[in-house]
């Protein structure tokens, strides 16, 4: 049976927690019937609809705690509540990483921006319209998977890792931070414990249900970003249908530390091709110490597609794919 | 000529109440007692109704009630196209099976979760190649086609002929439509270049931030309804026949839409008003029906998305020598429109072909419900035509503005199959307008100029709809305090036309805009008939009925200034809201004195006697209400000859960057021949709003449905893509011709629908400029259609699905 939109806010308990304690413990407590709540641009939607149906929201919002952009003597540290208003507009970030404070500019639009926050931008779930739709798919605990099919509308879908679910990661800024090198800060209330982004994100064939890393109980409070690419040339690029709202077709977010004309090292990533921001560390190794050209760029575009396994309606992304790399190439 | 209110700016009444908030949308009112009505509707795109346990829900505290199709059709649903208010038969899925009503939202939505209906699935089909198929399914339980008059039929192809439309080639089965004029053949013989090829307009969505929610309650033997619409007595006149209560026993309040998009305007696209009517008769308490936004997804209608083959032929020099136009419509599931004759008609007009044929057949399927979107057909063809005029100006060696200037209507010209002659038509004027004001001629030096991956395309595109209708009814006003009420039924959705249109009267009565009340937003105010506010038509027409009851006021006045100061009546004239002999201004009365004498006289000067005998039966019941209460004007409207045409012309400059498939529009002009001006201001929102609703169709808008199990996906604004703020210029220049049109008293024509269609044919235009004149055929053409034909991926002659992914 086809879901249908309610569009009407069930019953929920609010929970405000005003202290790192409360909340974590509420976290532990309350387990997956917990949703954890911060700009909500990826919650009412679900629960209007009683698409997931938790029986509580924790607030994390008043923790001040988990707000924020602060230096550290390796770097900067922003607590994951920190909107993407104020990560795009931030002097600290936009001085030394001014690759996630462009990615974290052209994230939806600007009213979900001032309340969206970077935590939830990392932690969203999958946009796949037919999961989103409430359909038993594989990720919603059911054996299908409607988009890749052979009548499947998937021309938002992945070119890599597909397994069982063809999902990408919608995320904007979680290309930024692999390509940074980032550091995620996971706290519960038995701990904390970092892990670094490319290993925050999961494909379907570790988790299916779930794109993070993050088990019940634990919220992702900071994200840290080493000095180690402070600095770095710069590409970002993300190309969606609309320059509002729309999320990434596909979107590139690249690291390079050059002398002159020749790349020393870099890091690069994708988002929207995979159920992760995927690293290509091909295209990494292929440029390291090479001299910019196009010749270079080019190649490397090719490269970044190997395995690519386009579906129906999604074979565009493959040159989209290759263009990017290469624009981030001549830089 | 020199007016008092025609052509200068003003402030209409309701933008206060805008800005500030404080203008009420249906889904503002409250009434006590009121409680909230929510629909289950079809999961499912084909389907009969088996069965409905509401058992449990109707069991639930604070549930108050439920209402079906059976309690709303007793005799059975009607075997008809078209929206009914609810269905045991549903053919889309969002058709709105029952409603439920609950002392709250929540209560109700509940409710409605513990509702079991038994369905039997039906077959199922998304585009109308498929349903053509020896084997296709039919969208509609009757057949996959309406016959008017005959009722629903089966209409199929060979598997061969539905293969051949695909693979490029021209139709050979039987159309169900065909009108042509001219000897096509000879038309053709004569042609040096002829283009021949296949098409595919998207259909999509209606995008109206205010959705279809109404209150309705019952007082008094009266029925109370709050809703939205284009029109407002059209509307009324119509929905009251929907809901089937008396015209006289109905009151529709609506003093604001939150718009139109063209199927707010007559009240068969909007039946489920009929639902809280229906709930609130039921249960004896107001009800508030509030439709979700996906709900206004699924009912609130598609523009046709149409699959064609078109063949073109120009003359050495030029001229637009024949086009052949066949065209399989799709109709949606309940039935649609008449885009595909519209668009036939469009490139008569707009291109002055000397032969013309079209061929059309239309199939229903299970998708949104079809009907009227800004410019039905004209528009869908626009950008279709255009890059083909280009690609036989480049052949011919004629320039682009030129092939354009070649072709044009003009005053004196007839177009469409039916040969209607323009009531006045300055497209030259305005297509020299356009490319003078954007510098048309000084960019073609920077035509395909390239920037790395970046390359400059240039466009040029035309709009046109029929912009006037005749044959409604005026009423104006006046009590002793002098100041002039135009009663004016036309609706508010957002253009100001029904202000702009009453200044007509006050230019007639040289009336202060000051001293001038406009009576509207709902019907117990007693307003007359007008047309229903859709094809561009209420400038024309409503000025007409407006100017006329004025001036049947203003007639009267000067007879009871004669008969009480002596003289004739044409020996009096107005100034200063006084009635005056010519001869000595002194001698008069103020149109306050003059109104109190209509009251005493009564008779014909308060709307009690000598009426015009064809005034519609609504505009009788508000003159029989307001009979006696004050000095009258009163006018029926005679039939107009000719087509009153509204035109457009676009010029756009974009920046494509061929490694992301993505255009930025550098600078785009909108210019508009719609008659003489009567709200600047207004005229440019008219030309600005269209140039975005252009930009959509050409390059983002789509309607989806996933061919398994017929689920909408388009549902809400993000998976629509409406173009945004970020997508469209910063400044969109505007523009217009301001020449007066002999068929008005103020020489206004209309321009709504037009300014969409120029900027879609220039924008596409553009598009196929910036790539060596490639042709999609196709609209919209989005960044993986750009993509894939760079990196020579496409498969360029394929036909596109209907309601699937362009690329």
């Amino acid at each position: 049976m086809v879901a249908t939109s309610h569009d009407v806010m069930p019953d929920i308990e609010l929970y405000q927690p005003a202290d790192e304690a409360t909340a974590l413990d509420l976290a532990a407590r309350l387990g997956n019937e917990g949703w954890l709540l911060s700009g909500g641009q990826d919650t009412y939607g679900w629960l209007k609809d009683r698409n997931k149906t938790p029986s509580a929201m924790i607030e994390l919002t008043q923790i001040d705690a988990w707000k924020g952009v602060k230096e550290t003597s390796d770097g900067i540290e922003i607590g994951a509540t920190t909107t993407l208003t104020e990560i795009a507009n931030d002097p600290l970030i936009k001085s030394r990483f001014g690759l996630l404070a462009k990615a974290a500019s052209v994230v939806a639009s600007p009213q979900i921006r001032n309340v969206g926050t970077l935590g939830g931008n990392l932690n969203q779930d999958a946009r796949c319209w037919y999961y989103r739709r409430g359909l038993d798919c594989y990720r919603a605990g059911g054996n299908i998977c409607y988009a890749d099919s052979p009548e499947g509308l998937n021309r938002e879908h992945a070119l890599f890792g597909a397994s069982r679910c063809v999902a990408v990661s919608p995320s904007d800024t979680a290309p930024a931070l692999v390509a940074l090198d980032a550091t995620m800060v996971i706290s519960s209330s038995s701990g904390q414990r970092t892990m670094s982004a490319q290993d925050y994100f999961v494909g379907p064939d570790r988790d299916i249900v779930n794109m993070t890393a993050l088990n019940e109980g634990e919220i992702l409070t900071a994200v840290r970003l080493p000095n180690a690419w402070a600095n770095a040339e710069f590409y970002w690029e993300k190309v969606a249908d609309r320059n509002v709202w729309d999320f990434a077709l596909v979107s590139i977010a690249a690291v390079f530390k050059a002398s002159g004309n020749t790349i020393e090292d870099s890091r690069v990533a994708c988002g929207a091709v995979e159920c992760v921001p995927r690293r290509l560390e091909s295209v990494e190794d292929a440029i390291r110490g090479q001299q910019r050209s196009e010749a270079l760029a080019s190649n490397a575009g090719e490269l970044a597609t190997n395995g690519a396994r386009p579906l129906n309606y999604n074979h565009f992304k493959v040159p989209l794919m290759q263009n990017l790399v290469k624009r981030a190439i001549r830089g | 000529m020199a007016y008092m209110h025609i052509g200068k700016d003003f402030t209409p009444p309701d933008v206060p109440g805008k800005v500030t908030g404080r203008i009420k949308y249906a889904e503002d009112y409250t009434r006590e007692g009121m409680v909230y009505a929510r629909l289950l509707t079809s999961p499912i795109p084909h389907a009969r109704v088996i069965d409905i346990d509401a058992s449990e829900a109707l069991a639930m505290e604070g549930v108050l009630g439920m209402l079906t199709a059976d309690d709303v059709y007793p005799d059975g649903e009607p075997q008809s196209t078209g929206l009914k208010m609810l269905t045991n038969e549903p053919t889309l899925v969002g058709e709105p099976i029952l409603a439920v009503a609950a002392v709250d939202e929540k209560t109700a939505e509940t409710a409605i979760s513990r509702i079991s209906v038994t369905f039997e699935r039906l077959p199922f089909v998304l585009d109308p190649l498929d349903s053509l198929q020896p084997d296709g399914a039919d969208a509609y339980n009757g057949g996959n086609t309406f016959v008017f008059r005959q009722g629903f039929a089966v209409e199929k192809w060979t598997s061969d002929q539905v293969a051949s439309l695909r693979a490029g080639n021209e139709p050979t089965a039987e159309p169900q439509q065909t009108v042509e004029y001219g000897d096509l053949e000879a038309a053709f013989g004569e042609s040096s270049y002829v283009y021949e090829g296949t098409f595919t307009n998207a259909g999509y969505p209606h995008m109206s931030m205010e959705p279809r929610s109404a209150l309705a309650y019952w007082e008094d033997g009266k029925l109370y309804l709050h809703g939205g619409s284009q029109s407002l007595t059209a509307f009324a006149d119509g929905i009251a026949g929907v809901i089937g209560v008396p015209k006289e026993d109905l009151v529709f309040v609506n003093a604001a839409t939150g718009g139109g998009f063209g199927q707010r305007a007559r009240a068969g696209s909007i039946p489920v008003y009929g639902v809280p009517a229906k709930l609130s008769q039921k249960i004896n308490r107001p009800v508030m029906m509030r439709v979700t936004r996906e709900e206004e997804f699924t009912i609130g209608g598609a523009r046709q998305g149409l699959t064609g083959w078109i063949k073109v032929g120009f003359k050495p020099d030029g001229v637009m020598a024949a086009c052949d136009l066949w065209i399989v419509s799709d109709n949606g599931g309940k039935g649609g429109g008449a885009d595909a004759y519209s668009a036939a008609d469009c490139i008569s007009v707009l291109y002055q072909a000397d032969a013309v044929r079209f061929r059309g057949t239309a199939i229903g399927t299970n998708t949104a419900h079809r009907g009227a979107q800004r410019g039905p057909g004209q528009n869908q063809i626009a950008p279709i035509i255009s890059p083909i005029l280009d690609a036989a100006a480049d052949e011919l060696g004629v320039s682009r503005f030129d092939i354009r200037k070649i072709n044009t209507p003009m005053t004196g010209d007839v177009g469409g199959p039916q040969r209607t002659p323009f009531t006045s038509a300055y497209m030259p004027e305005t297509l020299d307008l356009a490319a003078e004001q954007f510098g048309w001629e000084e960019r073609q030096s920077r035509r395909r100029r390239t920037n790395g991956s970046k390359v400059i395309g240039l466009g040029i595109g035309q709009g046109y709809h029929n912009a006037g209708r005749s044959g409604m009814d005026g009423i104006v006003m006046m009590g002793p305090d002098g100041r002039l009420k135009v009663h004016n039924g036309v609706g508010n959705l957002g253009t100001y036309s029904y202000a702009s249109t009453s200044r007509a009267a006050a230019e007639v009565l040289k009336m202060p805009w000051e001293r001038v009340d406009i009576v509207t937003g709902r019907t117990d105010l007693h307003l007359p008939i007008t047309s229903p506010q859709d094809g561009s038509n209420s400038i024309f027409t409503n000025t007409r009925t407006f100017y006329g009851a004025a001036q049947d006021m203003l007639a009267k006045m000067k007879e009871i200034a004669s008969g009480d100061l002596g003289g004739t009546p044409e020996d009096y004239d107005i100034s200063n809201e006084r009635v005056h002999q010519i001869a000595d201004e002194s001698v008069g009365m103020t149109f306050g004195q003059v109104a109190a004498r209509a009251l005493e006289l009564g008779g014909k000067y308060t709307g009690s006697s000598d009426l015009p005998e064809e005034l519609a039966e609504w505009t009788q019941i508000s003159v029989s209400r307001l009979a006696g209460t004050a000095f009258m004007g009163v006018f029926h409207d005679p039939r107009h000859e000719g087509n009153p045409p509204g035109f457009t012309v676009s010029c756009i400059e974009i920046e494509l960057d061929t490694e992301t498939g993505k255009y930025e529009i550098l600078d785009l002009i909108n210019v508009a021949d719609s008659g003489t001006i009567m709200h600047p201001k207004g005229m440019e929102n008219q030309l600005v709003g269209g140039a975005v609703w252009g930009i959509g169709l050409s390059g983002y808008e789509r309607h989806l449905y996933d061919p398994q199990n017929g689920m909408p996906a388009s549902t809400g604004y993000w998976q629509s893509k409406v173009p945004t703020f970020l997508d469209t210029p910063v400044k969109i220049q505007t523009g217009w011709v301001d020449l007066p049109d002999p068929e008005n008293p103020v020489g206004a024509r209309g321009v709504g629908e037009p300014a969409q269609g120029s900027v879609s044919a220039a924008l596409t235009a553009a598009i196929s400029d910036a790539l060596g004149g490639h042709i999609f055929g196709a609209s919209p053409i989005t960044a993986d259609m750009i993509i894939n034909h760079v990196a020579g991926t496409s498969e360029d002659s394929k036909l596109l699905a209907q309601n699937n992914f362009r690329g």
